[in-house]
């Protein structure tokens, strides 16, 4: 029978399937943060059993840390003691735990690539949605809540009904300055936050072909935003280059064993997906997100869409340009912005910085415009460091915070004053994401970096060096 | 976790007519950093509920004490977003047992299930029907039967069927969980995990 990619990755996985009922699914690497965890450990505590896996299981802290003074104690209590218990379960079910401080510390779904943990083939698992983005390796890679965690936990399975098959093909080329974030908002800005929804979605066609691993990441990453859960691209030589030699990959007989199976990885000629989407490449231009969902994006170039060009209902829709402080049909060029963030699980990878560096080279950042710059990792830190990036940041006026998830979400101390607008490389702009009343707006590295230091929302193809 | 059964609810119901509703309104990430499953309705809906000096904001319906009841009904596309499980204790804390919509987040609708509130997803038009009965009538009660897998509203002709897999129906109208299941499966698993390539 002819088999998509996702049918092949997901078929080896199945345990058992349940009649009338979900798949027993198989998971290769748990990974586990502090925020969705405790619950699930103490559930483990209370029925008497261990983690069955440790070993597939990896813990790292993220969403809570701090993103500068690293090296002092966290000052907010309840912060502190949410890692406190990641440590002490991780020890006492002897988990590897990459906490604050440690060399591999960093967010979770940039450390799991970074030190070979993702693999083509593989299925991945962790209670935070952004999971999705490991499906860049050719991984079945989703997010799941605690009760999940804890299943995982337990018994190194997950019960779920399979996933119909999307496949969202964009043919032809992109253009000048269209990064792989703005790919991504135009397929959501296409298909709605629920378009998705249901599915497991494979990006095929040159435009992810040619894209650089880092770049397919930016892409999976985003897909939960379109309701699917999860998106999936065909390994090829370009993921192979990426994880050969990485800490956990496989290697020596190993390897060559596992890149046989790997090479497998490929939908069928033939095989046939529940829906489709055909985009073409030319159409994307950088984009920005107006309104509080991230299928609210547009073209830079283009005005706010008006109420009636929307997917969402007239009072929906009013009530998102209300919180944003935005009109119908208003230019996006030229917004004054207050804040500018670079980093999350998104856009916190070193070819992010390089992009965000580029621009910003030689320039100043606007003088009203609080940039919070904050690496994926500690890896990336250093890298950002040895490449001299560095230095170009400091010199144009920015300082390096220290890894985390940072405004993503706002736990930590660095949120976003009600009222401010900020440009933000992550993926959420929903109401309050970014801090009580913060108004977002999504964009890419490129974007953010021209944003900075013109201090307006500046399509970046306008100053590019 | 066990949870209390669920096999049939009637009740009024408290209508929140917002599309998109995100898991990030219904418990914001500052209020996620417990370590217990505790005290999580307290802080349902936080920043549509209350102003940020903790005053209650009047229209917000929670605060409408003409609204009361075990079942949640909100707008289209419900629950997407962030998969904190804490989204739906925080709905299970507050005392709803069930949410009604029209279309459901996928990792917020497992949630639910895995946790005792039946999420039922009925057409369009039911949506806007139960919203419309509800508002003009806040007494009105919904009856969610589980076995029959109905919806039906007080004062409406209209009887919706509901979709849910019989192997959730079953945990749901037992108070049983996914784990017991798999814990039974450990034989099957450990020599599955042997298989693995890596
Ligand atoms: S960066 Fe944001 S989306 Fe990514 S893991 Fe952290 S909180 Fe989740």
């Amino acid at each position: 029978m002819k088999k998509t990619l996702f049918d092949k990755v997901w078929d080896s996985h199945v345990v058992k399937s349940v009649p009338g009922g979900p798949d027993v699914l198989f998971i290769d690497r748990h990974m586990v943060h502090e925020v969705t965890s405790p619950v699930a450990f103490l559930g483990l505590k209370n029925r008497g059993i261990k983690v069955l896996h440790p070993e597939r299981t990896f813990a790292t802290a993220d969403h809570n840390t701090p993103t500068l003074n690293q090296h002092l104690p966290i000052e907010d209590p309840l912060s502190a003691n949410q890692l406190a218990a990641l440590e002490r379960n991780a020890k006492e079910h002897g988990i590897s735990y990459w906490g604050l401080g440690h060399e591999k510390n960093g967010i979770v779904h940039v450390v799991g690539p970074e030190y070979g943990i993702t693999l083509p083939g593989a299925t991945i698992v962790c209670g935070d949605s952004h999971t999705s983005t490991h499906g860049a390796f050719g991984a079945i890679a989703f997010g799941i809540g605690t009760s999940e965690v804890e299943m995982v936990l337990a018994s190194q399975c997950i019960m779920q009904p399979k996933p119909k098959s999307m496949r969202i093909h964009i043919e032809g080329e992109v253009g000048n300055g269209v990064t792989p974030k703005d790919v991504a908002l135009y397929i959501i800005s296409k298909l709605s936050t629920s378009g998705a929804t249901g599915y497991f979605a494979e990006y095929t066609g040159p435009v992810f072909e040619n894209m650089s691993m880092e770049g397919r990441m930016t892409v999976c990453n985003l897909s939960i935003e379109m309701g699917a859960r999860g998106g999936m691209i065909a390994p090829d030589q370009t993921t192979f280059h990426y994880i050969k030699g990485r800490e956990f990959a496989p290697q020596g007989a190993d390897w060559d064993k596992a890149m046989d199976y790997w090479q497998t990885l490929y939908t069928d000629e033939g095989a046939t997906y529940d829906k489709e989407l055909i985009l073409q490449g030319s159409d994307i231009e950088p984009m920005i997100t107006y309104g509080t969902n991230p299928g609210m994006g547009v073209g830079i170039s283009k005005s706010i869409p008006s109420a009636s060009e929307s997917k969402d209902s007239a009072d929906s829709y009013r009530k998102s340009l209300n919180y944003m402080g935005f009109n119908e049909n208003e230019p996006l060029l030229g917004k004054k912005v207050d804040y500018v963030f670079l980093g999350s699980c998104t856009n916190g990878r070193i070819e992010d910085f390089r992009a965000f560096t580029n621009i910003v080279k030689g320039r100043k950042k606007a003088d009203h415009i609080t940039a919070w710059l904050v690496p994926g990792s500690h890896k990336v830190r250093q890298a950002i460091i040895d490449e001299g990036l560095y230095d170009i940041l400091i010199e144009a006026g920015f300082e390096l915070r220290e890894p985390g998830c940072s405004a993503c979400l706002a736990m930590n101390e660095d949120k976003i004053p009600a009222g401010k607008v900020a440009v933000s490389t992550s993926n959420r702009n929903f109401e309050g994401r970014q801090g009580p009343g913060a108004r977002t707006m999504l964009a890419s590295p490129t974007v953010a970096a021209a944003t900075a230091v013109m201090g307006v929302v500046t399509d970046p193809r306008t100053i590019s060096n | 976790m066990a949870y209390d059964k669920f096999t049939k609810l009637t009740s009024t119901a408290v209508p929140l007519p917002i599309e998109n509703v995100d898991t990030d309104q219904i418990i914001p990430a500052r209020f996620l950093k417990a370590t217990e499953r505790k005290g999580f309705g307290d802080n349902l809906f936080r920043d549509w509920r209350f102003n940020q000096d903790h005053t209650p904001k009047a229209d917000f319906v929670l605060n409408n004490e003409t609204y009361t009841g075990k079942i949640l009904v909100g707008g289209k596309n419900f629950g997407s977003g962030s998969s904190r499980e804490h989204a739906a204790w925080a709905i299970y804390d507050y005392g709803f047992r069930c949410v009604i919509s029209s279309f459901f987040a996928d990792i917020f609708k497992n949630n639910c299930l895995n946790i005792g509130v039946l999420p039922v997803q009925v057409s369009e038009a039911f949506l806007a029907e139960i919203f419309k009965t509800v508002e003009a009538n806040p007494e009105a009660q919904v009856t969610v039967d589980l076995e029959a897998q109905t919806v039906a509203l007080e004062g409406s002709e209209t009887v919706e069927s509901f979709d849910i897999n019989s192997y959730k129906k079953e945990n749901m109208k037992n108070g049983f969980d996914d784990i017991d299941y798999l814990l039974n499966l450990d034989d099957d698993i450990a020599t599955f995990a042997t298989q693995r390539p890596f």
